[in-house]
């Protein structure tokens, strides 16, 4: 995150119903935690290349229900230690937001809709904006509960429970 | 204004009461989870400075994904439960109990009334006996573990009023797949369901289990049933912790209300790669498989193998087609064999494997080779949820399953009834 709190980076564009399968195969978060591993099979099995092609601060950008199924945690993790800044969606599966939060990964509710592979964008999460630098647009962010932006303003829950030693409503 | 069965269970576990919308910190009752999420979890409690859990007796851990372990990685982190749980005293449900999602009801440690967490997206399958439960990740179940406590937002919920009674070959696989279609995998994101009418309460309690399961399909935090007397007595033999049923009041506030009449269902499929790609099973009938599965969270309960075995009687699986059985438990399992469930469905060709989660996740037990078709009766499709991505996977009830099976093509269950 840059200094003043806007993550900058480009866009890589998904459908709906993205599935946590998808971002991190079953078949390898059984087997390990270490994160850089299966950060290397990030959205293999849509996009193959995907972890190799993503450069830090880009943003996922999808359409409805985004990290639907599992429970997975290694979902918003493994995007996270992909390089990529936040997601952008129409809408997420309601587990998948919650984890991406207390991973500390901006999941950002907003209307993806205009917004094309390779866009810059800008993400203001304070101000609640998002620019399309490359299409000359800025969209209003659906805010967060302010439980989940403490969360994410302290890099996490672990890290927020241990600032804060319990949950602050 | 009443309430729905959400806000009465999570009103008794904030000690006020609750509405829809509202941001609140809860007591959990019991907390849960598996090989896929508990090793992070346990990550996540030390990095919290944790050293006990709140409560031994209120948490569980289940060596169900990979069971029996078939990589080194895997057996690591198996021990690493192993380790973590003999040190808190803590249940462990080690290779060969079965899956989660089955034996924490059938263990007792869930009754009616209850506000329980798991780090499984499934864990909304108690719903069918009264649990308000819902899946966490595994940093939520550290911060439980922990504290006893976890924050929720009250959902709004969504009644779905089921009308009719299911005609024969017709069973609550069929009545989940449907609505997967009918409201779509995103239809209820946020929202808790509750299931009412006569299709439901005409159910056997195993039946409805397999509904609450795939509430998670269309998105829902919750999938809910009212406490009756079939439930209550289900419950009573198996939990020692008093149930204290949670009902929706006549005048509460939904989101919505649907109604749906079930009278005249048919066997639904749900085709690759979506759960909400439902057809009924006459437009598919034909379509050449090579394995299938019977067993998971879904239908890998008793009712379930008997169906396949009523199915299979007499009958043998197509050469070309490999039939994978996993009990849902070992309970499930030794009443199988006593009622010679277990010997039908072997004699017809079945692959026994270990109770436990297995085929349906892709780490062992029945990954399907490149180009091959699949009928399971797990709750997901999704493209490379077995383990191939260039595998096609279909869904449906154990006796459309073992139609199949026997047909080596996709075969409506009331042909062999």
């Amino acid at each position: 995150m840059a200094g003043n709190g806007i993550l900058r980076g480009r866009a890589h564009v998904f459908g709906d119903d993205v599935n946590t399968d998808y971002i991190i195969s079953g078949k390898y978060k059984f087997r390990t935690l270490d994160v850089e591993e299966l950060a290397r099979h990030c959205m293999e099995d849509v996009d193959p290349g995907f972890s190799e092609r993503v450069r830090p601060g880009d943003f996922i950008v999808a359409g409805g229900n985004f990290g639907c199924g599992s429970s997975r945690e290694q979902a918003p993790l493994v995007i996270k230690h992909a390089g990529v800044s936040a997601v952008l969606a129409r809408s997420f599966a309601r587990i998948f937001f919650r984890n991406a939060i207390n991973k500390g990964l901006p999941a950002v509710e907003c209307d993806t809709s205009g917004i094309r592979a390779g866009d810059e964008l800008e993400v203001d999460l304070a101000r609640g904006k998002v620019k399309n630098v490359t299409r000359g647009y800025t969209l209003e962010i659906v805010p967060l509960p302010a439980v989940m932006m403490d969360i994410l303003a302290e890099g996490g829950l672990t890290d927020y429970l241990r600032k804060h030693g319990g949950f602050k409503l | 204004m009443g309430m729905t069965i959400a806000e009465k269970i999570f009103s008794r576990h904030c000690g006020r009461p609750v509405r829809a919308g509202e941001l609140v910190v809860a007591e959990v009752d019991f907390m849960m989870g598996q090989d896929g999420t508990s090793p992070l979890a346990i990550q996540a409690f030390r990095e919290l400075g944790g050293e006990r859990v709140c409560d031994a007796a209120r948490v569980a851990m289940v060596i169900d994904h990979s069971a029996p372990s078939p990589l080194e990685g895997v057996s690591n982190l198996h021990a690493m439960m192993r380790e973590f749980a003999g040190e808190q005293g803590l249940f462990l449900y080690d290779v060969g109990w079965g899956v989660c999602h089955c034996l924490l009801p059938e263990q007792g440690h869930v009754v009616p009334g209850d506000l329980v967490i798991g780090a499984d997206s499934h864990t909304t399958t108690y719903g069918a006996i009264n649990v308000f439960s819902t899946g966490v990740g595994s940093t939520d179940l550290a911060a439980a573990m922990l504290s006893g406590k976890l924050w929720f937002k009250v959902p709004e919920t969504l009644r779905l009023e089921l009308r009719g009674t299911l005609a024969p070959g017709v069973y609550s696989k069929d009545i989940a797949l449907f609505l997967a279609g009918e409201l779509t995998a995103d239809g209820a994101t946020y929202l808790a369901v509750e299931y009412g009418g006569e299709a439901i309460s005409s159910l056997s309690v195993e039946a409805r289990f397999t509904i609450a399961n795939m509430a998670v399909e269309m998105g829902a935090k919750a999938g809910l049933m009212q406490a009756d007397e079939k439930v209550l007595q289900w419950v009573s033999r198996r939990a020692a912790r008093r149930p204290a049923p949670a009902d929706p009041d006549p005048d509460a506030s939904y989101r919505g209300v649907l109604e749906y009449d079930l009278g005249g269902l048919t066997p639904q499929v749900a085709l690759p790669h979506r759960v909400d790609n439902v057809k009924p099973v006459e437009e598919v009938e034909g379509t050449p498989i090579q394995e299938a599965v019977i067993g998971t969270c879904t239908n890998g309960r008793l009712e379930d193998l008997e169906e396949a075995a009523r199915i299979l009687a007499g009958r043998r699986a197509s050469p070309e087609v490999r039939l994978i059985v996993a009990p849902a438990s070992r309970q499930v399992l030794m009443e199988a064999m006593e009622k010679g469930i277990a010997q039908r469905l072997v004699e017809a060709g079945a692959a026994l494997v270990t109770p436990g989660c297995g085929p349906c996740v892709g780490t062992h037990n029945g990954v399907p080779a490149d180009g091959e078709a699949v009928i399971s009766t797990a709750n997901r499709n999704f493209k490379g949820r077995m383990g191939n991505a260039n595998a096609h996977i279909y869904l449906a009830s154990p006796a459309t399953v073992a139609a199949s099976a026997v047909a080596g093509k996709i075969t409506d269950p009331r042909r062999m009834l």
